[in-house]
C-alpha cells in the first residue's frame, strides 16, 4: 500500500488522483417528458402532499432466473421493515398499487428513449426486454422495478477523448421517501411510474471534476430533445466510484451535479483510508481467517448507569449486547472520511439492517466520547473476559434488533479485514456518504413475464432520427460559426426550438443571430413576464418565422407576435401583427404629436425619441424602430 | 443434438445459433453489423418470433439481437441456471399439530419457465420451507401435489380426486388440510368441495396467490402462513377459502366455500363472501371468528365423501334479447340441468319459453338463480317469474350461479328423479342458501362518498 495520505479537497491535484487510482462513472437518471406515466395510464409529473389511502406491504426476496438470491435482497429481508404507502387517487391506480397487471409500454417515452440513445451514438437494441429489477426496500410496491435496455455501447465527446456510454435503460420511477424510522417506511407513490431513462457511463473519469462535467454533458444531451423533465428532481444520479485495490462503491440519489466532487473525493478518500485500515489490521495479525469477536448480553451490569440512551432502553425492559471486537483497539476510530471514522460505518449498519434508527445507537471503547463511567466499562471489559487491546462495542433495543445489531457489527468489522465491502451509499449533505445497503448484482434482475418483448424496427428508427437536432455540441460549434454569443448558442444548443432555430436560418434564410435572439432571450423576457412559454412551439414559432421571412412581421414585431401567441393559447395570427404602412404611421404620428404636446415636458429638447416610444407603442408588433425613426426625423421639427 | 440445446429457438433464430455451434446459456460474443454484444444466450419464448436471439448481458439485462444483423458469434463458455429454491428438511416438532397441504397448481410456490414465460408451480414441504421458513413455526407440514394444473383446467376428475384425497387424510389423522389452488376458479372448487366432503372433523382451508411467489411483493407467503395457521390452529371445520382481506399484507379472510367468488382478475383481495360475512379473519398471531355459527372442529374422523358428479350440466347467463336456440342446443346435447342465472329476481324474456317447455318436458332440471350475485331469486313477484315456475324452473334461493351449477351436477350424480334432485338441491348442506341475508351482508364500498372515503383514509386497505 503506497503510503499517500489524502489532502484536503482544494489540494489535490490530478496527479494526487492518478497516484490512488482514482475511478469513477455515472448512472444518470433523467424523467422524460410524457402525459403519463410508463406502465398505465395515470398523469405524470403531478405531486402533491395529499393522499387518500393507505396501503401496508413487506417485501421478501425472490431467486433470480439463474436460481441465486440477490444479496441486498437478503439484507432487506433481514430488516423486516413495514412499508407504507402514501396513495393519491388522482396520480395512482392499481397497477402502482401492484393490483393491476401492467398496460403496455408509453410508446412516446420509448421513442424519446430511442432518441436520446441515438444522440450518444449507441447501437440501439433490436428487441427490447423488460426486465424486473429487484428493490426490497419497497420504493416500489411490486418489490421491483421494470426497466429494459434501450441502447448499447454509445460515446459522447469529453476534452480531447471519448467517454464510453455502457448502456442506457428506460425504467418506472420509485417512490418518493416521507419517512423511515425503526421498523417503518413510508412513501407516496405520486412519482411512481413516471418514465425515466438511465444513462450508464463506463467509469473513465479520472478526478472529481470530470464526473460533474461529464453528468452536466449527459443531462444536455436529453434536454436537448425538448422531452425531458427539468426541475427539482427530474435528474437524479448515482455514481460510481473506486480507487486502486478498492471495490466499485455506487454512491446513490445525488440531486445537484455542483456537489459531486466533493462527495466523489471523499469516498475516495474512504476507500484508501479502509485499505490502510487492512493494513494495520494485517500488520496486528487480524484477517478473515483469525478474526475474533464475540457477544454477551451486558443488560444487568448497566442498570445504574447514567447514559441516557442506555438508562432509558433499560428502564423500558430492553437489552444491551456488547460486541467484542479482539484486537481492534483503537480501530473504530480511524478517520474514513472528512470528520468521520469506522465507528460510523459499522453504527450505519447497525441503523439500517437491525432498524435501530435513533442516534446514537452504538457506543464503543475507542471513543472518547463521555457515556457509560470508565467503572462501568471496566466491569463490562472484567465481566465478559476482554483484553486492553480489544474494543467493545454496545448497542441496546429489544432482543430480535440486538442480535440482528450484534450479527451485523461483527459482519462488518470482519469486512475490515478484507477491504472494503460492495456498497451502495447515500449522499449526505456535508459531502460525506453512510450506508444506504449492500451492492445488488445481477442476481436481482428477472425477466418480467407480464409483458411480452418490443421489436424496435429500423423504419421506427429512421423516424425518430429525423424528429431530432443534431448533437448539441455539434450544434454549438454550428452557432459559434455563425457568430452568435456563448450566452445564447450554449442554451440554444440543448434548447427544444433547434429545428426551429434550423429552418428559420437554413429555409427561410433569416438571420441567425436575429432568431437566436428572439428564440433564448425573448422566452426567456416572456417567462419572466410570467407567461406560460411552454404555449411556444415548433409549429407556431415556424409560421412566426415564416411572417417575419416574407415580410408580413415587422423584425421589432416578433417579442409582441410571441406575447400574442401566448394570449391565445398557442395560436399564431399573422392579422394582429400586420405591418404598419406609410398611412398608418402617419395616423400615429399625428395622434402622438397630439399626446406628447398635452403632456408637460421637462426634457424638451428629448422630444423626437419621446415621440418614436410613443409611435412603437401605439403600433406595437407592427413596425420596425428604424422605420419610425427615420419618418419621425423627416416630419418632426423641433420649432413645432 | 436436442432441441432442447436450442432451447425455444426456431426458423431463422435457429439456423443463426447452429450456424455458430452457439447453444442455449453459451457464454458468447455477438459480433453485429451495428455493435458487439456480451452475454448469455438464453432460452426463447415459444411465443416470441424466430427472428432474435435473447441473451442476458453482463449487467443482467436482457435483449433480443436481430439474427440477421449477426456477423460471427464468439463462444467462452457456459453458464446454465439452476432455479432451486433452496430446500431444507422441514423440521418435525411432536408438540405441533400436522397439517397436509394438497397441491393442484397454482402459482403458491413457483417458478419460470423460459419457453413459456409462464410460471412453474414448484412444491414441496422442504422448498416451501426454503421460501416460508414461517411455517415450521406454526405446524408440521406434509404436502403431496396431486395435480399441477392452472385452475381453469380443474374440473370434476380433479374435484373427486381432491375429494377423496381429503378424506384420506382425515383418516390419516390430519389435524388440517390445505388445498393449493389457482385463484380463478377456486370458489368453484371449493363449492363442490363443500358437498363431496361433509361432516369434516378438521379445518379444509384452499389458499392461492393473486402475485406469483417469484415477486417480491407476493401475497403467497403471506397467504400460506394465514391458511396453515388456520387449518393447525382454528376450530372451523368448514371448507373454506383463506384469502386477502385487504389489498394490505394485515389479515386474511376466512369465507365459506359455498358463499365465496372472486370478484376482480387482479386485486390481491379479490375474494368475498356474497350475502353473508366472512367466517373469520385470519394473522400470523390469531384467528377471530366472526360469525359462530359454523361447525366446530371434532376429535373423530367420521367424514363423508360423496364424489357423485354428472357433469351434463351448464350455467346460462341471461342477457336481453337471448334466443330459443341456447336452450334449445343444450337440450339436443343431451345436458340434464340447467342453471339460469337470471335477471333481476330471476327472470329471462319470453322468447325463450317454448324452449324451456322442452327442457321441462324432457325431464331436464331447470334452476333459477340470480345474475346479481347478491340477493334471493323471488319469482311470485312479477307475472314473468310465476310463468317460469310453470315451466318448471325452480327458484335456487340465494345460491350463487356457479355454486348452483356444481350442486346440481353433484345432485345429478346422485338421481336423475327430479323430485330427488330438487330435494337434495334445496336442503342447505353448507349455508349455500341461507334463511337470511343479514343486514351487513351486502357491502360494495363505493368510492366517491365522503363516508366511504372518510373510512378507507383512516385504515390501510
Amino acid at each position: 500500500m503506497e503510503d499517500f495520505v489524502f489532502k484536503p479537497f482544494e489540494e489535490m491535484t490530478q496527479e494526487d488522483y492518478s497516484r490512488i487510482g482514482f475511478k469513477s462513472g455515472l448512472e444518470v437518471h433523467q424523467q422524460l417528458y410524457t402525459e403519463r406515466k410508463l406502465f398505465c395510464r395515470c398523469p405524470a409529473g403531478q405531486y402533491s402532499e395529499e393522499y387518500h389511502a393507505e396501503i401496508l406491504r413487506h417485501m421478501r426476496p425472490t431467486l433470480s432466473e439463474l436460481g441465486e438470491y440477490d444479496g441486498t435482497a437478503l439484507m432487506e429481508f433481514k430488516t423486516k421493515k413495514d412499508i407504507v404507502y402514501r396513495i393519491n387517487r388522482a396520480t395512482v391506480c392499481t397497477y402502482e398499487m401492484d393490483d393491476t397487471p401492467p398496460f403496455i409500454m408509453n410508446d412516446q417515452a420509448l421513442d424519446i428513449a430511442i432518441q436520446v440513445g441515438q444522440l450518444m451514438d449507441c447501437n440501439i437494441v433490436d428487441e427490447l426486454h423488460i426486465a424486473r429489477k429487484q428493490y426490497l426496500d419497497g420504493s416500489i410496491p411490486t418489490g421491483f422495478q421494470r426497466t429494459a435496455i434501450v441502447s448499447v455501447n454509445g460515446k459522447i465527446p469529453y476534452k480531447d477523448r471519448e467517454i464510453n456510454i455502457i448502456q442506457m435503460s428506460i425504467e418506472e420511477d420509485s417512490c418518493r421517501e416521507v419517512s423511515d424510522f425503526g421498523h417503518l417506511r413510508v412513501y407516496k407513490a405520486d412519482r411512481l411510474g413516471m418514465p425515466l431513462i438511465e444513462t450508464v457511463t463506463a467509469p473513465e473519469m479520472l478526478n472529481p471534476q470530470e464526473v460533474a462535467e461529464v453528468n452536466q454533458i449527459i443531462r444536455k444531451v436529453a434536454r436537448s430533445t425538448g422531452k425531458a423533465r427539468t426541475g427539482i428532481g427530474a435528474g437524479r444520479e448515482d455514481v460510481n466510484v473506486s480507487v486502486t485495490g478498492g471495490t466499485r462503491i455506487e454512491i446513490k440519489g445525488v440531486a445537484h451535479i455542483k456537489s459531486i466532487p466533493l462527495l466523489t473525493y471523499n469516498e475516495a478518500m474512504r476507500q484508501w483510508n479502509l485499505l490502510r485500515l487492512r493494513d494495520e489490521l494485517s500488520k496486528r495479525g487480524i484477517t478473515s481467517d483469525t478474526f475474533q469477536s464475540k457477544t454477551d448480553d451486558v443488560t444487568k451490569l448497566l442498570k445504574k448507569t447514567q447514559y441516557e440512551p442506555i438508562a432509558n432502553a433499560i428502564s423500558k425492559g430492553l437489552l444491551v449486547k456488547c460486541v467484542t471486537l479482539s484486537g481492534y483497539k483503537g480501530l473504530l476510530s480511524w478517520k474514513t472520511q472528512t470528520d468521520t471514522f469506522f465507528g460510523k460505518e459499522i453504527s450505519d449498519r447497525v441503523r439500517v439492517i437491525a432498524c435501530l434508527s435513533k442516534t446514537p445507537n452504538i457506543i464503543h471503547s475507542d471513543s472518547a466520547e463521555n457515556t457509560i463511567s470508565s467503572a462501568d466499562g471496566q466491569k463490562i471489559r472484567k465481566s465478559v473476559g476482554a483484553k486492553e487491546e480489544d474494543t467493545l462495542v454496545l448497542v441496546w433495543g429489544d432482543e430480535t434488533d440486538t442480535d440482528t445489531a450484534s450479527r451485523e457489527i461483527i459482519i462488518r468489522a470482519k469486512e475490515a479485514t478484507v477491504g472494503i465491502p460492495p456498497e451502495t451509499r447515500q449522499a449526505l449533505r456535508d459531502g460525506t456518504n453512510g450506508f444506504e445497503r449492500i451492492l445488488p448484482g445481477a442476481e436481482r434482475m428477472y425477466p418480467d413475464t407480464d409483458l411480452p418483448p418490443i421489436m424496435i424496427t429500423n423504419e421506427r428508427l429512421v423516424r425518430l432520427r429525423a424528429e431530432i437536432p443534431a448533437p448539441f455540441w455539434i450544434r454549438l460549434k454550428e452557432f459559434k460559426d455563425f457568430n452568435i454569443s456563448d450566452d445564447i448558442a450554449e442554451p440554444l444548443s440543448i434548447s427544444k426550438f433547434a429545428t426551429v432555430f434550423d429552418y428559420a436560418v437554413i429555409k427561410l434564410k433569416l438571420n441567425p443571430i436575429l432568431v437566436a435572439h428572439a428564440l433564448i432571450q425573448f422566452s426567456k423576457r416572456l417567462k419572466k413576464k410570467k407567461f406560460n412559454i411552454d404555449l411556444l412551439n415548433n409549429s407556431n414559432l415556424e409560421q412566426l418565422f415564416i411572417s417575419v421571412a416574407d415580410g408580413s412581421l415587422a423584425k421589432d414585431g416578433i417579442l409582441f407576435a410571441m406575447e400574442m401567441i401566448i394570449k391565445h393559447d398557442g395560436k399564431y395570427d399573422p392579422k394582429l401583427t400586420i405591418p404598419a404602412n406609410e398611412v398608418d404611421i402617419k395616423q400615429s404620428f399625428d395622434k402622438c404629436i397630439k399626446i406628447m404636446n398635452e403632456q408637460k415636458l421637462y426634457n424638451y429638447d428629448k422630444r423626437p425619441e419621446i415621440l418614436i416610444g410613443l409611435i412603437m407603442a401605439d403600433l406595437i408588433g407592427r413596425c420596425n424602430g428604424q422605420d419610425v425613426r427615420k419618418y419621425v426625423s423627416n416630419n418632426f421639427r423641433m420649432e413645432a | 443434438m436436442t432441441d432442447e440445446s436450442y432451447k425455444g429457438y426456431r426458423g431463422q433464430a435457429l439456423s443463426t445459433l447452429k450456424n455458430f455451434e452457439a447453444l442455449v446459456w453459451s457464454d458468447v460474443e455477438i459480433k453485429t453489423a451495428t455493435g458487439q454484444h456480451i452475454g448469455i444466450i438464453l432460452p426463447r419464448s415459444e411465443n416470441g418470433d424466430d427472428k432474435h436471439i435473447v441473451i442476458k448481458l453482463r449487467s443482467g439485462y436482457n435483449v433480443g439481437i436481430a439474427c440477421e444483423k449477426v456477423e460471427d458469434i464468439h463462444i467462452n463458455g457456459r453458464k446454465e441456471a439452476h432455479y432451486q429454491i433452496p430446500e431444507k428438511a422441514f423440521p418435525f416438532d411432536p408438540k405441533k399439530p400436522n397439517v397436509k397441504l394438497l397441491g393442484t397448481g397454482g402459482t403458491i410456490a413457483s417458478r419460470l419457465d423460459y419457453r413459456t414465460g409462464a410460471v412453474i408451480p414448484a412444491f414441496s414441504p422442504g422448498e416451501l420451507y426454503g421460501s416460508v421458513p414461517e411455517l415450521a413455526d406454526i405446524c408440521n407440514l406434509q404436502t403431496e401435489k396431486l395435480y399441477g394444473v392452472f385452475s381453469e383446467n380443474m374440473g370434476p376428475d380433479q374435484w373427486r380426486g381432491t375429494a377423496e384425497a381429503i378424506g384420506r387424510e382425515i383418516q390419516n389423522g390430519a389435524q388440517g388440510i390445505v388445498i393449493g389452488h389457482g385463484t380463478d376458479t377456486m370458489h368453484h372448487t371449493s363449492a363442490i368441495l363443500s358437498f363431496m366432503v361433509q361432516n369434516s372433523p378438521v379445518p379444509i382451508v384452499m389458499v392461492g396467490s393473486q402475485r406469483s411467489s417469484d415477486r417480491p411483493s407476493s401475497d403467497a407467503a403471506l397467504n400460506l402462513m394465514h391458511s396453515v395457521k388456520t387449518a393447525a390452529d382454528s376450530d372451523i371445520a368448514e371448507v373454506m377459502v383463506c384469502m386477502f382481506g385487504p389489498t394490505s399484507d394485515i389479515y386474511g379472510l376466512l369465507h365459506q366455500g359455498t358463499r365465496v367468488r372472486k370478484m376482480h382478475s387482479s386485486y390481491r383481495s379479490t375474494f368475498r363472501t356474497i350475502g353473508e360475512i366472512p367466517i373469520a379473519m385470519v394473522d400470523r398471531q390469531k384467528i377471530t371468528p366472526l360469525r359462530n355459527d359454523y361447525r366446530k372442529r371434532r376429535d373423530d374422523r367420521n367424514v363423508i365423501i360423496n364424489t357423485a358428479f354428472d357433469d351434463r350440466v351448464a350455467i346460462v347467463y341471461y342477457y336481453p334479447n337471448m334466443k330459443a336456440d341456447i336452450i334449445d342446443s343444450l337440450i339436443d346435447n343431451g345436458y340434464k340441468g340447467i342453471v339460469i342465472a337470471g335477471t333481476g329476481l330471476g327472470h329471462v324474456n319470453k322468447p325463450l319459453y317454448p324452449a324451456l317447455k322442452r327442457a321441462q318436458d324432457k325431464g331436464i332440471a331447470v334452476y333459477m338463480t340470480v345474475q346479481t350475485l347478491w340477493g334471493y331469486v323471488q319469482m311470485y313477484v312479477y307475472d314473468t317469474g310465476r310463468d317460469l315456475m310453470d315451466l318448471g324452473i325452480v327458484p335456487a334461493g340465494n345460491m350463487l350461479p356457479e355454486v348452483a351449477y356444481v350442486k346440481l351436477g353433484w345432485a345429478l350424480g346422485q338421481s336423475q328423479d327430479l323430485e330427488k334432485v330438487k330435494e337434495i338441491m334445496l336442503t342447505p348442506i353448507a349455508n349455500e342458501i341461507t334463511d337470511r341475508e343479514p343486514s351487513n351482508g351486502y357491502l360494495i364500498f363505493q368510492g366517491g362518498i365522503p363516508e366511504v372515503e372518510d373510512f378507507i383514509s383512516r385504515y390501510q386497505k
